[in-house]
């Protein structure tokens, strides 16, 4: 464990905290910049393990960082990367639940609202992008994704389903 | 602000619980999981207010499920019941992500379960392109606003800049557009 790199988990990841417009996913392609391109702390295959088991796990998906944390610097990596995520967000929303109502019909409210989708939706994509390319390894990986993306959108069943069989696939050697 | 909620408001003990099997049970994404407890089963919220709170979490930056909690505890307890609530919600799932994950790297190098990974990571990369695609369809898109989610996503994809860089360069101009069709 190496006090430098906790660190920097504290910097990086208050810093994504307030950065999360649209929540966690949006940060998604900059903790893997920041995690795999600048400091070399694991390869984007294991980045996108990482995300994978958080997303199968239960509770809010920001965990991933908990993972995150926690291969770079064991259980006090894991709670440092988890407070400076979740910390400035939360401090913020505290502040601002306390003087909401002044404002919440604000139009200046719903216009920096409404201005932040585009960002938000620019952000999202990049990020399956991004995690598509460290995940996928394989044509049949390309068509998990694909048929698990498109399954997504066009069906209501649940998420779980398409991992149990993603899952399957992957331990009887097909992706 | 008239209350019509809540036949009791929680003690702080309770919002530490329910949020924490809230948390545990909420697989793939835990607001609907939430929403649930708050209104239907607790009735902490009415359908409004837990609407109020969804708008004001997602104004903000952060995970929604997290700021929707800490505006739950604060509104009966204060910092108080937000953090007890926040600890409620992090820290079932986190020892459970952390179980797994110390299994996963210990076993890792098994064929079968180096297998089941490279499926699940590619089911979970499958659901952020949903997540992305879904929100492309939004109507603020459907005008020149679009322009801003393209630059984005190029800065970031595949000019790999900083995040910062890209949202003080897109995020001002996008509110500022946005505050000019509203005119």
């Amino acid at each position: 464990m190496s006090d430098p790199a906790l660190a920097q988990l504290a910097v990086d990841f208050s810093v994504l905290s307030l950065l999360a417009v649209g929540g966690a996913v949006t940060v998604l392609p900059e903790m893997y910049r920041s995690v795999v391109d600048v400091h070399g702390w694991m390869s984007g295959a294991q980045f996108a393990e990482l995300f994978a088991l958080a997303q199968a796990s239960p509770g809010p998906n920001v965990l991933v960082v908990s993972l995150i944390g926690w291969k770079v610097a064991g259980l006090a990596g894991a709670l440092v990367a988890t407070l400076a995520i979740s910390g400035p967000s939360c401090i913020l929303t505290f502040v601002v639940s306390r003087i909401w109502q002044r404002f919440r019909e604000a139009p200046w409210r719903m216009a920096v609202q409404d201005g932040l989708v585009p960002v938000t939706v620019g952000l999202m994509l990049a990020g399956g992008y991004l995690i598509t390319l460290s995940a996928d390894h394989s044509i049949a990986a390309f068509a998990v994704t694909a048929v698990t993306a498109a399954a997504v959108l066009a069906t209501r069943i649940h998420p779980l389903w398409f991992f149990a069989a993603a899952a399957l696939l992957g331990v009887g050697g097909l992706v | 602000m008239n209350r019509t909620t809540a036949p009791h408001a929680p003690s702080l003990g309770e919002l530490f619980l329910r949020f924490m099997q809230t948390s545990l049970s909420g697989f793939g994404g835990v607001t609907p999981f939430a929403r649930r407890m708050l209104v239907e089963e607790r009735r902490w919220l009415t359908d409004e207010e837990f609407a109020d709170v969804m708008s004001l979490s997602q104004f903000l930056p952060g995970p929604n499920i997290v700021n929707i909690t800490v505006c739950v505890g604060a509104r009966f307890h204060g910092a108080k019941g937000a953090l007890a609530a926040f600890a409620g919600l992090m820290c079932g799932p986190f020892v459970v992500v952390l179980s797994l994950g110390a299994l996963y790297t210990h076993y890792r190098d098994l064929p079968a379960v180096s297998g089941l990974f490279r499926g699940l990571s590619a089911a979970a990369a499958g659901m952020v392109v949903a997540l992305g695609l879904k929100m492309s369809a939004s109507r603020r898109l459907r005008s020149a606003m679009a322009a801003f989610a393209v630059v984005t996503f190029l800065g970031v994809a595949v000019a790999r800049l900083p995040l910062i860089l890209i949202l003080l360069g897109t995020a001002p101009l996008s509110v500022a557009a946005s505050f000019w069709k509203r005119r």
